[in-house]
């Protein structure tokens, strides 16, 4: 196992600038996730690593090894295709052990290293099959089983799941979260698929244009977004923006909004008083997330940043463990999620809670967060 | 109510038939005519012939001409019958469809698998070449042929062969790679095969129902090709279209019908015989994509 340092890396094609200066530095065992949407350049990077594509400036280092001008096979890394990318004229057994063979490793030593591989990943049953004879499952844990006989210092995904439905993806995904903790393996995995990257990985880079947006923790990301594009790319049904323009009310400053035809103010938490201070007067973009408006039965006690309001209910949406409501907050829509039972019918009016202490404000030009 | 419908619909629908049915017969009975006659005309003796009817089958069937078109019937001077100029046929088409084909498979690989600047452009050049007739390519041909020596030889012709075709081998397994997914190629490097081991290994043993195509429609080619062999080839060498060319414009007195049709079934017979075999596997190959999933 080793750690891997992206420095500075460019990419252009001809004059374009694909990726504008990647620096990411992954240690030991850790489990790195390159996300963001089509185009970003994550699978560009990901080749990159891989020593698949060239690198136009910078560094990549793995291992403390420069492996800028290293062939793949030299490289000492192995990657998991979207497609899987099995030999379809060979066995499963012979798609394992293909470069094993062509790195003439001893006929016995190949024999064991498959027969190891094939229990890890529960396929001995499946050694003889041709990859045409596999369901797509099984192609996936076929073409794991060929990274991992390499026993590589690097593992590289490549969207390894989207080819799967959406039952074998989650399946697949705890599997894979599973052999990470085993092995204890450098993984960098690229996906377009936020969940994935929340549950998966370590660290997070949410990537866009060609650039890094925000590396975190998962948590650290979801909590506090760098910017309002990683805030809405992260996080399922997507959080709420809301443009409107800072107040002081009874000495607190916040925010005012509009509700059908009520004005009223949310009063931002202590730790963002001072940096909104500074913008008394002027708009921002307030982002609340949809679980923290829930109804009147989420929250117990006195919380000084809960607030209860009652809201139009425009639309219901139930997706069984919970309901998600749309209201209209400043004429923007606002999704809403409440308990099941706490019976909200389109057109009339809920009373629901807000939970204000993870509200986040971001700058309606520079798209960052402010606080 | 509903009976009425259904006895309606089912008299148009067997007039609607019989019209369909009655037009392939027709169409089938036109295109095969020619055949029979020829083969009729090949089992009569000559005075059958004369004296009978085009379409009549032979009253007393006779397998002389054929001897006569294998063994010993006229092409010019000689009177050795076509069998030296099947087996001369046969000693350049095999060469010339194998070359074709290989090459023309690692042509298809590299424009695929390997882009290299100007890949394209060199792709749209030799599928301009699939278009150039063959009239346009002989002086050129000539020349250079001369020019390496070997000229008027079966090597001159294998070469011929092998240059006009490779546009068209080219095409097809350029094409047929291409639905051949990218990831693969960049598995095999990582596991560290080269170049021209996932040649060997993995795109190859992809290829047998491109291949197939390739093998069938070359051989069609080069084997039936007559201006080439005209041109490129003489005497003794000459290949069997050229032959029989002679063969029937040979006249000494008498015009040997029933020679004539043997000789041209003999000449069209391997061609025959590779679409009966592999007729199938060269639509399939055609419509074939090559990997799934």
């Amino acid at each position: 196992m080793a750690d891997l340092s992206i420095r500075n890396v460019i990419k252009r094609y001809g004059s374009v600038e694909v990726l504008k200066g990647i620096d990411i530095e992954v240690k030991d065992g850790e489990f790195l996730i390159l996300v963001g949407p089509s185009g970003c350049g994550k699978s560009t990077l990901l080749n990159m690593i891989a020593g698949l594509d060239t690198i136009s400036s910078g560094e990549i280092a793995i291992g403390r090894r420069i492996v800028n001008d290293l062939s793949p096979k030299d490289r000492d890394i192995a990657m998991v295709f979207q497609s899987y990318a099995l030999y379809p004229n060979m066995s499963v057994r012979n798609n394992i052990s293909f470069g094993l063979k062509i790195r003439k490793v001893a006929k016995e030593k190949q024999d064991e290293i498959v027969t190891r591989v094939a229990k890890t990943l529960q396929m001995e049953h499946l050694l003889d099959r041709m990859p045409s004879q596999l369901s797509g499952g099984q192609r996936q844990r076929v073409a794991m089983g060929r990274a991992l006989a390499r026993d590589p210092a690097l593992f590289l995904f490549d969207e390894p799941l989207s080819n799967l439905d959406a039952k074998l993806r989650v399946e697949m995904r705890t599997e894979i979260k599973l052999l990470h903790e085993r092995l204890k393996a450098t993984i960098v995995y690229v996906t377009h698929d936020q969940i994935e990257a929340m549950t998966l990985g370590d660290r997070i880079a949410v990537m866009k244009d060609g650039v890094v947006r925000q590396l975190a923790s998962p948590q650290e990301v979801y909590d506090n977004p760098a910017d309002l594009f990683v805030a809405g790319f992260i996080g399922s049904p997507s959080m709420n923006f809301i443009r409107c323009p800072v107040v002081e009310q009874a000495g607190r400053l916040g925010v005012q909004l509009k509700e059908g035809s009520e004005t009223f103010a949310f009063p931002a938490p202590a730790p963002l008083q001072e940096p909104l201070r500074a913008r008394l007067g002027q708009e921002v973009i307030m982002g609340i997330r949809p679980e923290q408006i829930t109804d009147k039965t989420a929250f117990s006690g006195d919380n000084p940043n809960v607030l209860n309001r009652v809201a139009k209910v425009e639309v219901v949406q139930p997706t069984g463990p919970d309901t998600l409501i749309l209201i209209h907050l400043n004429d923007v829509p606002v999704t809403c999620r409440v308990h099941p039972e706490a019976s909200a019918r389109p057109g009339l009016p809920l009373a629901l809670m807000f939970d204000l202490s993870k509200l986040v404000f971001f700058d309606p030009t520079t798209e960052k967060r402010i606080a | 109510m509903a009976d009425r419908v259904q006895t309606q619909t089912a008299g148009a629908d067997w007039t609607r038939r019989a019209i369909v049915y009655g037009l392939l017969i027709a169409f089938a009975l036109y295109y095969l005519m020619p055949l029979f006659v020829m083969v009729v005309t090949s089992l009569k003796s000559l005075d059958e012939i004369r004296s009978g009817n085009l379409l009549a089958l032979p009253a007393r069937v006779t397998l002389e001409a054929w001897g006569k078109a294998w063994a010993s019937a006229c092409t010019g001077v000689q009177c050795d019958g076509l069998k030296g100029n099947f087996w001369n046929s046969v000693r350049f088409v095999v060469p010339a469809v194998v070359i074709s084909t290989l090459v023309g498979s690692f042509n298809g690989y590299v424009l695929t698998m390997w882009r290299f600047r100007g890949s394209d452009a060199l792709f749209t050049m030799l599928l301009v070449g699939c278009f150039i007739p063959f009239q346009v390519v002989l002086l050129p041909m000539a020349q250079t042929l001369g020019i390496l020596g070997i000229a008027n030889s079966t090597t001159g012709l294998v070469f011929v062969h092998v240059v006009y075709g490779l546009a068209f081998t080219t095409l097809f397994f350029r094409n047929f790679y291409v639905t051949v997914p990218a990831d693969l190629t960049r598995a095999a490097r990582i596991d560290g095969a080269g170049f021209f081991t996932i040649f060997w290994r993995i795109i190859l043993p992809l290829s047998p129902p491109i291949i197939v195509v390739c093998v069938i429609w070359q051989f069609t080619q080069i084997w039936n090709d007559f201006l080439f062999g005209v041109v490129f080839s003489s005497g003794q060498q000459q290949p069997i279209t050229v032959a029989l060319n002679n063969l029937v414009n040979t006249s000494t007195g008498v015009k040997e019908y029933n020679v004539d049709m043997a000789a041209a079934i003999i000449a069209g017979l391997p061609t025959l015989f590779v679409y009966i075999v592999a007729g199938k596997y060269f639509m399939r190959g055609l419509t074939a994509g090559a990997v799934k999933g």
